[in-house]
Protein backbone atom coordinates (compact mmCIF):
# COMPACT_ATOMS: atom_id res chain seq x y z
CA UNK A 1 0.00 0.00 0.00
CA UNK A 2 1.63 2.79 -0.94
CA UNK A 3 -0.22 5.98 0.46
CA UNK A 4 -3.04 5.54 2.89
CA UNK A 5 -4.77 8.66 4.40
CA UNK A 6 -6.76 8.21 7.35
CA UNK A 7 -8.75 11.45 7.57
CA UNK A 8 -10.46 11.97 11.39
CA UNK A 9 -7.63 12.29 14.44
CA UNK A 10 -9.26 10.52 17.83
CA UNK A 11 -8.33 7.17 18.90
CA UNK A 12 -9.61 5.46 15.80
CA UNK A 13 -7.72 7.23 13.12
CA UNK A 14 -4.66 6.78 15.88
CA UNK A 15 -4.99 3.28 16.05
CA UNK A 16 -5.22 3.08 12.62
CA UNK A 17 -1.88 4.86 12.21
CA UNK A 18 0.12 3.37 14.58
CA UNK A 19 -1.29 -0.12 13.79
CA UNK A 20 -0.40 0.49 10.52
CA UNK A 21 3.23 0.79 11.56
CA UNK A 22 3.39 -2.09 13.75
CA UNK A 23 2.16 -4.33 11.21
CA UNK A 24 4.85 -3.21 9.23
CA UNK A 25 3.60 -1.08 6.40
CA UNK A 26 6.55 1.64 5.57
CA UNK A 27 4.22 3.26 3.08
CA UNK A 28 3.31 6.67 3.42
CA UNK A 29 0.33 7.52 5.79
CA UNK A 30 -1.04 11.10 5.90
CA UNK A 31 -3.64 12.10 8.84
CA UNK A 32 -5.58 14.57 8.30
CA UNK A 33 -7.77 16.36 11.07
CA UNK A 34 -8.56 19.81 12.29
CA UNK A 35 -6.61 19.05 15.35
CA UNK A 36 -4.34 16.24 14.08
CA UNK A 37 -1.18 18.15 15.32
CA UNK A 38 -2.32 17.33 19.06
CA UNK A 39 -4.78 14.17 19.38
CA UNK A 40 -6.24 13.46 22.15
CA UNK A 41 -8.38 10.94 23.38
CA UNK A 42 -11.98 11.76 24.78
CA UNK A 43 -13.38 9.64 27.52
CA UNK A 44 -11.34 11.99 29.95
CA UNK A 45 -12.88 14.95 28.46
CA UNK A 46 -15.79 14.11 31.23
CA UNK A 47 -13.54 12.99 33.75
CA UNK A 48 -10.38 13.88 34.70
CA UNK A 49 -9.90 16.92 32.42
CA UNK A 50 -12.87 18.27 33.00
CA UNK A 51 -12.61 17.78 36.91
CA UNK A 52 -9.27 19.53 36.80
CA UNK A 53 -7.17 16.91 37.83
CA UNK A 54 -5.59 16.04 34.40
CA UNK A 55 -3.64 18.60 32.61
CA UNK A 56 -5.19 18.29 28.68
CA UNK A 57 -1.81 16.87 27.90
CA UNK A 58 -2.63 13.86 29.98
CA UNK A 59 -5.45 12.91 27.44
CA UNK A 60 -2.81 13.40 24.57
CA UNK A 61 -2.53 10.15 22.22
CA UNK A 62 1.03 10.65 20.97
CA UNK A 63 2.96 12.58 18.25
CA UNK A 64 1.43 10.93 14.73
CA UNK A 65 4.66 12.31 13.09
CA UNK A 66 7.96 11.21 15.55
CA UNK A 67 6.10 7.93 16.95
CA UNK A 68 4.60 6.73 13.36
CA UNK A 69 6.16 8.86 10.63
CA UNK A 70 2.75 10.01 9.62
CA UNK A 71 2.57 13.28 7.82
CA UNK A 72 -0.36 15.45 9.39
CA UNK A 73 -2.43 18.41 7.81
CA UNK A 74 -4.19 19.94 10.08
CA UNK A 75 -7.42 20.95 8.05
CA UNK A 76 -10.64 20.07 7.22
CA UNK A 77 -11.99 17.86 4.69
CA UNK A 78 -14.49 18.67 2.58
CA UNK A 79 -15.19 15.91 0.18
CA UNK A 80 -13.37 12.82 -1.77
CA UNK A 81 -13.75 11.80 -5.19
CA UNK A 82 -13.84 7.85 -5.02
CA UNK A 83 -13.31 7.23 -9.23
CA UNK A 84 -9.95 9.59 -9.08
CA UNK A 85 -8.68 8.25 -5.23
CA UNK A 86 -8.66 12.02 -4.04
CA UNK A 87 -10.08 14.15 -1.28
CA UNK A 88 -10.43 17.79 -1.28
CA UNK A 89 -9.65 19.82 1.79
CA UNK A 90 -11.38 23.04 2.83
CA UNK A 91 -8.29 24.81 1.14
CA UNK A 92 -8.96 22.93 -2.20
CA UNK A 93 -6.01 21.19 -1.87
CA UNK A 94 -6.69 18.30 -3.84
CA UNK A 95 -4.67 14.78 -1.94
CA UNK A 96 -4.65 11.00 -3.89
CA UNK A 97 -4.75 8.55 -2.12
CA UNK A 98 -4.38 4.29 -2.41
CA UNK A 99 -6.41 3.32 0.16
CA UNK A 100 -8.79 5.98 2.52
CA UNK A 101 -9.59 5.48 5.97
CA UNK A 102 -12.97 7.71 7.56
CA UNK A 103 -12.85 7.75 11.05
CA UNK A 104 -14.36 11.48 11.53
CA UNK A 105 -16.34 9.84 14.47
CA UNK A 106 -19.67 11.90 15.24
CA UNK A 107 -21.27 15.29 16.41
CA UNK A 108 -23.41 16.06 19.12
CA UNK A 109 -27.00 17.04 18.40
CA UNK A 110 -27.71 20.12 19.74
CA UNK A 111 -31.02 22.30 21.01
CA UNK A 112 -32.63 24.22 19.00
CA UNK A 113 -32.05 28.05 19.86
CA UNK A 114 -28.95 26.78 21.86
CA UNK A 115 -26.70 28.89 19.99
CA UNK A 116 -28.44 32.52 20.83
CA UNK A 117 -27.66 31.49 24.74
CA UNK A 118 -23.92 31.46 26.60
CA UNK A 119 -23.90 28.99 28.52
CA UNK A 120 -25.08 26.43 26.31
CA UNK A 121 -22.64 23.44 26.42
CA UNK A 122 -22.13 20.63 24.37
CA UNK A 123 -19.11 17.95 24.96
CA UNK A 124 -16.89 16.51 22.08
CA UNK A 125 -13.93 18.01 22.24
CA UNK A 126 -10.94 19.53 24.08
CA UNK A 127 -12.33 23.11 23.59
CA UNK A 128 -15.46 21.84 24.49
CA UNK A 129 -14.10 20.53 27.70
CA UNK A 130 -12.26 23.51 28.81
CA UNK A 131 -14.71 26.14 27.65
CA UNK A 132 -17.38 23.71 30.33
CA UNK A 133 -14.93 23.76 33.07
CA UNK A 134 -14.89 27.76 32.57
CA UNK A 135 -18.75 27.32 32.88
CA UNK A 136 -18.50 25.22 36.10
CA UNK A 137 -16.57 27.44 37.74
CA UNK A 138 -18.88 30.34 38.24
CA UNK A 139 -20.61 27.42 40.05
CA UNK A 140 -23.93 26.80 38.70
CA UNK A 141 -26.34 25.63 38.35
CA UNK A 142 -26.28 23.16 36.00
CA UNK A 143 -29.07 21.67 33.89
CA UNK A 144 -28.14 18.29 31.68
CA UNK A 145 -30.16 18.06 29.00
CA UNK A 146 -30.49 13.88 28.52
CA UNK A 147 -30.11 10.98 30.43
CA UNK A 148 -27.34 9.27 28.61
CA UNK A 149 -23.81 8.40 29.70
CA UNK A 150 -21.71 11.67 28.61
CA UNK A 151 -24.21 13.96 30.68
CA UNK A 152 -24.56 11.42 33.64
CA UNK A 153 -20.35 11.94 34.14
CA UNK A 154 -20.95 14.87 33.58
CA UNK A 155 -23.50 15.29 36.40
CA UNK A 156 -21.26 13.26 38.34
CA UNK A 157 -17.88 15.27 37.97
CA UNK A 158 -20.11 18.76 38.47
CA UNK A 159 -21.29 17.10 41.52
CA UNK A 160 -17.67 16.35 42.87
CA UNK A 161 -17.15 20.23 41.66
CA UNK A 162 -19.59 21.07 44.16
CA UNK A 163 -22.08 22.38 41.81
CA UNK A 164 -26.07 22.02 42.35
CA UNK A 165 -27.07 19.66 39.22
CA UNK A 166 -30.04 18.33 37.58
CA UNK A 167 -30.75 16.14 34.54
CA UNK A 168 -33.49 16.46 32.43
CA UNK A 169 -34.68 13.60 30.88
CA UNK A 170 -37.86 13.34 28.57
CA UNK A 171 -38.44 9.80 28.69
CA UNK A 172 -39.65 8.04 31.78
CA UNK A 173 -35.73 7.26 33.03
CA UNK A 174 -32.45 7.92 31.85
CA UNK A 175 -31.44 5.11 29.39
CA UNK A 176 -34.19 3.43 29.79
CA UNK A 177 -34.74 3.00 25.94
CA UNK A 178 -31.43 1.47 25.87
CA UNK A 179 -31.21 -0.32 28.90
CA UNK A 180 -34.33 -1.03 30.41
CA UNK A 181 -36.39 0.13 33.07
CA UNK A 182 -34.74 -1.66 35.81
CA UNK A 183 -31.20 -0.56 35.20
CA UNK A 184 -32.33 2.66 34.26
CA UNK A 185 -33.82 2.88 38.35
CA UNK A 186 -30.12 1.92 39.39
CA UNK A 187 -28.88 4.24 37.76
CA UNK A 188 -31.57 6.73 38.37
CA UNK A 189 -30.75 6.14 42.54
CA UNK A 190 -27.12 6.50 41.80
CA UNK A 191 -27.52 9.86 40.70
CA UNK A 192 -29.93 10.47 43.36
CA UNK A 193 -27.71 8.86 46.11
CA UNK A 194 -25.34 11.38 45.15
CA UNK A 195 -27.14 14.72 45.44
CA UNK A 196 -28.34 15.06 41.40
CA UNK A 197 -31.90 15.76 40.57
CA UNK A 198 -33.26 13.88 37.91
CA UNK A 199 -35.84 15.29 36.41
CA UNK A 200 -38.08 12.70 34.33
CA UNK A 201 -40.92 12.50 31.35
CA UNK A 202 -41.12 15.80 30.23
CA UNK A 203 -39.04 17.47 27.21
CA UNK A 204 -36.98 20.74 27.02
CA UNK A 205 -39.56 23.66 25.73
CA UNK A 206 -36.93 26.05 25.55
CA UNK A 207 -34.15 28.09 26.77
CA UNK A 208 -34.42 31.11 28.92
CA UNK A 209 -32.02 33.71 29.48
CA UNK A 210 -31.35 37.45 28.09
CA UNK A 211 -27.25 36.93 26.67
CA UNK A 212 -26.20 34.26 28.89
CA UNK A 213 -29.18 31.28 30.08
CA UNK A 214 -30.83 31.09 32.99
CA UNK A 215 -33.29 28.68 33.08
CA UNK A 216 -34.35 25.53 31.06
CA UNK A 217 -38.16 25.62 30.08
CA UNK A 218 -40.18 22.01 30.26
CA UNK A 219 -43.14 20.76 28.10
CA UNK A 220 -44.94 20.15 31.68
CA UNK A 221 -44.56 23.98 32.00
CA UNK A 222 -41.81 23.87 34.87
CA UNK A 223 -38.37 25.80 35.18
CA UNK A 224 -35.26 24.65 35.55
CA UNK A 225 -33.16 27.48 37.27
CA UNK A 226 -29.61 27.20 35.01
CA UNK A 227 -26.35 29.00 34.93
CA UNK A 228 -24.82 25.99 32.76
CA UNK A 229 -26.75 23.94 30.16
CA UNK A 230 -25.15 20.39 28.82
CA UNK A 231 -26.76 18.97 25.85
CA UNK A 232 -25.88 15.22 25.87
CA UNK A 233 -28.86 13.97 23.51
CA UNK A 234 -26.80 11.90 21.22
CA UNK A 235 -24.55 12.34 18.12
CA UNK A 236 -24.58 12.18 14.58
CA UNK A 237 -21.96 10.32 12.57
CA UNK A 238 -20.00 13.06 10.64
CA UNK A 239 -20.67 11.93 7.11
CA UNK A 240 -21.76 15.55 5.78
CA UNK A 241 -18.29 15.45 3.33
CA UNK A 242 -19.67 12.02 2.15
CA UNK A 243 -22.62 12.73 0.65
CA UNK A 244 -22.30 12.54 -3.09
CA UNK A 245 -19.41 10.51 -3.22
CA UNK A 246 -21.11 7.27 -3.92
CA UNK A 247 -19.83 5.95 -0.94
CA UNK A 248 -23.49 4.29 1.00
CA UNK A 249 -24.34 6.17 3.53
CA UNK A 250 -27.43 5.35 6.44
CA UNK A 251 -26.69 6.01 9.82
CA UNK A 252 -23.04 6.50 9.02
CA UNK A 253 -21.20 4.93 6.50
CA UNK A 254 -22.23 1.33 5.34
CA UNK A 255 -19.50 -1.18 5.42
CA UNK A 256 -19.18 -4.76 4.57
CA UNK A 257 -17.72 -7.13 7.62
CA UNK A 258 -14.01 -6.20 7.02
CA UNK A 259 -14.91 -2.48 7.28
CA UNK A 260 -14.32 -1.79 4.35
CA UNK A 261 -17.04 0.32 2.49
CA UNK A 262 -19.30 -1.15 0.39
CA UNK A 263 -19.88 0.13 -3.52
CA UNK A 264 -16.54 1.61 -3.85
CA UNK A 265 -12.81 0.33 -3.94
CA UNK A 266 -10.65 1.31 -1.09
CA UNK A 267 -12.40 3.04 1.17
CA UNK A 268 -12.57 1.75 5.11
CA UNK A 269 -14.69 3.27 8.11
CA UNK A 270 -14.52 2.69 11.86
CA UNK A 271 -15.50 4.08 14.82
CA UNK A 272 -18.41 6.03 15.67
CA UNK A 273 -19.12 6.40 11.87
CA UNK A 274 -18.92 3.13 10.68
CA UNK A 275 -21.96 1.13 10.46
CA UNK A 276 -20.57 -2.22 9.61
CA UNK A 277 -22.10 -5.51 9.36
CA UNK A 278 -21.29 -7.95 12.49
CA UNK A 279 -21.24 -11.13 11.61
CA UNK A 280 -21.77 -12.62 14.98
CA UNK A 281 -25.03 -10.28 15.46
CA UNK A 282 -26.15 -10.64 11.62
CA UNK A 283 -26.91 -6.80 11.07
CA UNK A 284 -25.36 -3.97 10.22
CA UNK A 285 -24.31 -2.18 13.82
CA UNK A 286 -22.67 0.98 14.67
CA UNK A 287 -20.78 1.45 18.11
CA UNK A 288 -19.68 4.58 19.77
CA UNK A 289 -17.86 2.74 22.26
CA UNK A 290 -13.80 3.32 22.49
CA UNK A 291 -13.28 -0.34 22.92
CA UNK A 292 -14.59 -0.81 19.77
CA UNK A 293 -12.85 2.05 17.87
CA UNK A 294 -10.10 0.77 18.57
CA UNK A 295 -10.59 -2.58 17.61
CA UNK A 296 -11.97 -1.73 14.31
CA UNK A 297 -8.54 0.27 13.78
CA UNK A 298 -6.68 -3.20 14.22
CA UNK A 299 -8.97 -4.90 12.10
CA UNK A 300 -8.42 -1.86 9.45
CA UNK A 301 -4.81 -2.25 9.64
CA UNK A 302 -4.34 -5.58 9.17
CA UNK A 303 -6.68 -5.90 6.38
CA UNK A 304 -5.15 -3.25 4.30
CA UNK A 305 -1.72 -4.52 4.98
CA UNK A 306 -2.76 -8.66 4.87
CA UNK A 307 -4.70 -8.25 1.30
CA UNK A 308 -4.87 -12.10 1.07
CA UNK A 309 -5.98 -12.83 4.70
CA UNK A 310 -8.57 -10.70 5.14
CA UNK A 311 -10.29 -10.33 9.03
CA UNK A 312 -13.85 -9.83 9.51
CA UNK A 313 -14.99 -7.34 12.43
CA UNK A 314 -16.43 -8.89 15.56
CA UNK A 315 -17.72 -6.83 18.21
CA UNK A 316 -17.66 -7.56 22.11
CA UNK A 317 -19.40 -4.62 22.70
CA UNK A 318 -18.03 -2.83 25.57
CA UNK A 319 -18.39 0.14 27.21
CA UNK A 320 -17.07 1.91 31.04
CA UNK A 321 -18.42 4.70 32.46
CA UNK A 322 -17.41 6.38 35.69
CA UNK A 323 -19.91 7.99 38.07
CA UNK A 324 -20.00 9.30 41.17
CA UNK A 325 -17.01 6.98 42.47
CA UNK A 326 -18.41 4.11 40.49
CA UNK A 327 -17.55 2.09 37.81
CA UNK A 328 -20.55 1.30 35.56
CA UNK A 329 -19.57 -1.42 33.20
CA UNK A 330 -21.44 -2.86 30.19
CA UNK A 331 -20.80 -5.52 28.15
CA UNK A 332 -22.44 -7.19 25.45
CA UNK A 333 -25.77 -6.12 23.63
CA UNK A 334 -28.09 -4.76 26.38
CA UNK A 335 -31.66 -4.77 24.71
CA UNK A 336 -34.10 -3.32 26.76
CA UNK A 337 -36.48 -6.18 26.01
CA UNK A 338 -34.83 -8.81 27.28
CA UNK A 339 -35.11 -9.98 30.98
CA UNK A 340 -32.92 -8.98 33.40
CA UNK A 341 -31.89 -10.74 36.73
CA UNK A 342 -30.20 -8.62 38.74
CA UNK A 343 -27.14 -9.15 41.51
CA UNK A 344 -26.08 -7.74 44.76
CA UNK A 345 -23.56 -8.00 46.47
CA UNK A 346 -24.01 -6.47 49.97
CA UNK A 347 -21.55 -5.01 52.80
CA UNK A 348 -19.00 -2.45 52.19
CA UNK A 349 -19.95 -0.41 49.16
CA UNK A 350 -22.86 -2.26 47.20
CA UNK A 351 -22.23 -3.93 43.92
CA UNK A 352 -24.43 -4.89 41.50
CA UNK A 353 -24.42 -7.06 38.19
CA UNK A 354 -27.25 -6.74 35.84
CA UNK A 355 -27.51 -10.03 33.63
CA UNK A 356 -29.64 -9.29 30.16
CA UNK A 357 -31.28 -12.30 29.35
CA UNK A 358 -33.40 -14.18 27.00
CA UNK A 359 -34.92 -17.20 28.61
CA UNK A 360 -31.76 -18.54 29.70
CA UNK A 361 -29.49 -17.02 26.78
CA UNK A 362 -26.91 -14.78 28.10
CA UNK A 363 -26.35 -11.14 25.96
CA UNK A 364 -25.53 -8.45 28.22
CA UNK A 365 -24.11 -7.19 31.82
CA UNK A 366 -24.29 -3.77 33.02
CA UNK A 367 -22.22 -3.65 36.48
CA UNK A 368 -22.14 -0.95 38.81
CA UNK A 369 -18.91 -0.82 41.12
CA UNK A 370 -17.99 -4.59 40.50
CA UNK A 371 -15.81 -5.02 37.87
CA UNK A 372 -14.81 -8.59 38.68
CA UNK A 373 -18.40 -9.67 37.74
CA UNK A 374 -17.64 -8.14 34.83
CA UNK A 375 -14.76 -10.47 33.43
CA UNK A 376 -17.01 -13.20 34.73
CA UNK A 377 -20.23 -12.59 32.52
CA UNK A 378 -17.31 -11.72 29.79
CA UNK A 379 -15.99 -15.54 29.75
CA UNK A 380 -19.19 -16.56 29.79
CA UNK A 381 -20.30 -15.04 26.87
CA UNK A 382 -17.41 -16.36 25.10
CA UNK A 383 -17.78 -19.73 26.43
CA UNK A 384 -21.98 -19.41 25.58
CA UNK A 385 -22.73 -20.32 29.38
CA UNK A 386 -26.35 -20.33 30.24
CA UNK A 387 -27.71 -17.09 32.35
CA UNK A 388 -28.47 -19.13 34.78
CA UNK A 389 -25.11 -20.62 35.17
CA UNK A 390 -23.70 -17.26 35.14
CA UNK A 391 -26.11 -16.21 37.71
CA UNK A 392 -24.84 -19.09 40.03
CA UNK A 393 -21.47 -17.77 39.04
CA UNK A 394 -22.18 -14.47 40.56
CA UNK A 395 -24.10 -15.20 43.62
CA UNK A 396 -20.98 -17.67 44.83
CA UNK A 397 -18.66 -14.93 44.48
CA UNK A 398 -20.64 -13.25 46.86
CA UNK A 399 -20.53 -15.48 49.43
CA UNK A 400 -17.02 -15.85 48.80
CA UNK A 401 -16.69 -12.53 49.20
CA UNK A 402 -19.02 -11.83 51.94
CA UNK A 403 -17.60 -14.35 54.40
CA UNK A 404 -14.26 -13.32 53.29
CA UNK A 405 -14.83 -10.00 54.46
CA UNK A 406 -16.77 -11.15 57.55
CA UNK B 1 10.08 -14.03 26.17
CA UNK B 2 8.18 -10.98 27.61
CA UNK B 3 7.47 -10.00 31.36
CA UNK B 4 3.92 -8.76 31.97
CA UNK B 5 3.97 -6.04 34.59
CA UNK B 6 1.63 -4.37 36.46
CA UNK B 7 0.80 -0.95 39.16
CA UNK B 8 -2.18 -2.22 41.10
CA UNK B 9 -1.92 1.07 42.86
CA UNK B 10 -2.96 2.83 39.40
CA UNK B 11 -5.26 -0.26 38.67
CA UNK B 12 -9.15 0.79 38.58
CA UNK B 13 -10.45 -1.80 37.26
CA UNK B 14 -11.28 -0.62 33.69
CA UNK B 15 -11.35 -4.39 32.58
CA UNK B 16 -10.28 -3.58 29.33
CA UNK B 17 -6.82 -5.63 29.41
CA UNK B 18 -9.66 -9.13 30.28
CA UNK B 19 -11.50 -7.64 26.75
CA UNK B 20 -8.49 -7.61 25.42
CA UNK B 21 -6.46 -10.78 26.39
CA UNK B 22 -8.12 -12.63 29.09
CA UNK B 23 -5.72 -15.25 29.09
CA UNK B 24 -3.15 -12.90 30.56
CA UNK B 25 -4.97 -10.76 32.90
CA UNK B 26 -8.19 -10.94 34.77
CA UNK B 27 -9.34 -9.43 37.84
CA UNK B 28 -9.49 -9.90 41.77
CA UNK B 29 -12.54 -9.45 44.17
CA UNK B 30 -11.63 -5.71 44.62
CA UNK B 31 -11.28 -5.52 40.54
CA UNK B 32 -7.66 -5.03 40.89
CA UNK B 33 -5.73 -6.78 37.99
CA UNK B 34 -4.47 -10.09 38.17
CA UNK B 35 -1.72 -11.25 35.97
CA UNK B 36 -2.07 -14.95 35.02
CA UNK B 37 0.96 -15.72 33.16
CA UNK B 38 4.38 -13.52 34.63
CA UNK B 39 5.53 -14.32 30.99
CA UNK B 40 4.12 -14.84 27.39
CA UNK B 41 5.30 -15.86 24.15
CA UNK B 42 6.88 -13.02 21.27
CA UNK B 43 4.04 -14.57 19.75
CA UNK B 44 1.47 -13.21 21.45
CA UNK B 45 3.36 -9.96 21.43
CA UNK B 46 0.41 -8.64 19.90
CA UNK B 47 -2.63 -8.99 21.82
CA UNK B 48 -0.77 -7.95 25.04
CA UNK B 49 0.59 -5.04 23.41
CA UNK B 50 -3.47 -4.10 22.90
CA UNK B 51 -3.97 -4.91 26.29
CA UNK B 52 -1.33 -2.29 27.52
CA UNK B 53 -2.93 0.32 25.10
CA UNK B 54 -6.23 -0.15 25.89
CA UNK B 55 -5.54 0.20 29.35
CA UNK B 56 -7.05 4.38 30.25
CA UNK B 57 -4.77 4.63 33.68
CA UNK B 58 -1.75 2.65 32.16
CA UNK B 59 -1.46 0.46 35.02
CA UNK B 60 -0.04 -2.53 33.11
CA UNK B 61 2.78 -2.48 30.76
CA UNK B 62 5.38 -4.78 29.18
CA UNK B 63 9.21 -5.66 29.58
CA UNK B 64 10.79 -7.60 27.48
CA UNK B 65 13.04 -10.35 29.05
Amino acid sequence: MDHVVVVGGSVGGIRTVSGLRAARCDGAITLVDPEAAAPYDRPPLSKQVLAGTWEPEKASLGDPGSQWNARVIAERTTSVNVDAHEITLRTGERLGYDALVIATGAAPRTLPGAATHDGVHVLRTMTDCLDLRQSLERGGPLVVVGGGFIGAEVASTARALGVEVTIAEALGAPMAHVLGDQVAALLTTLHERNGVTVRCGAGVRALDGDGRVEAVLLDDGSRLPADTVVVGIGVMPNTGWLEGSGIRLDNGVVCDEYCAAVDVEDVYALGDVARWRDRQAGRHVRLEHWTNATEQANTVAHNLTHPDDQRAHTARPYFWSDQHGVKIQLMGYADPASSVTIVRQEGGRERIAAIYHDGDELRAALTINWPRALATVRAALEAKTPASDAVKQLERSQRAGCSSSA
Amino acid sequence: MIKIRKDIETCEGYANCVVAASDVYDLDDDGKVVILRPTVDESERDKVDEAVRSCPTAAIWLEDD
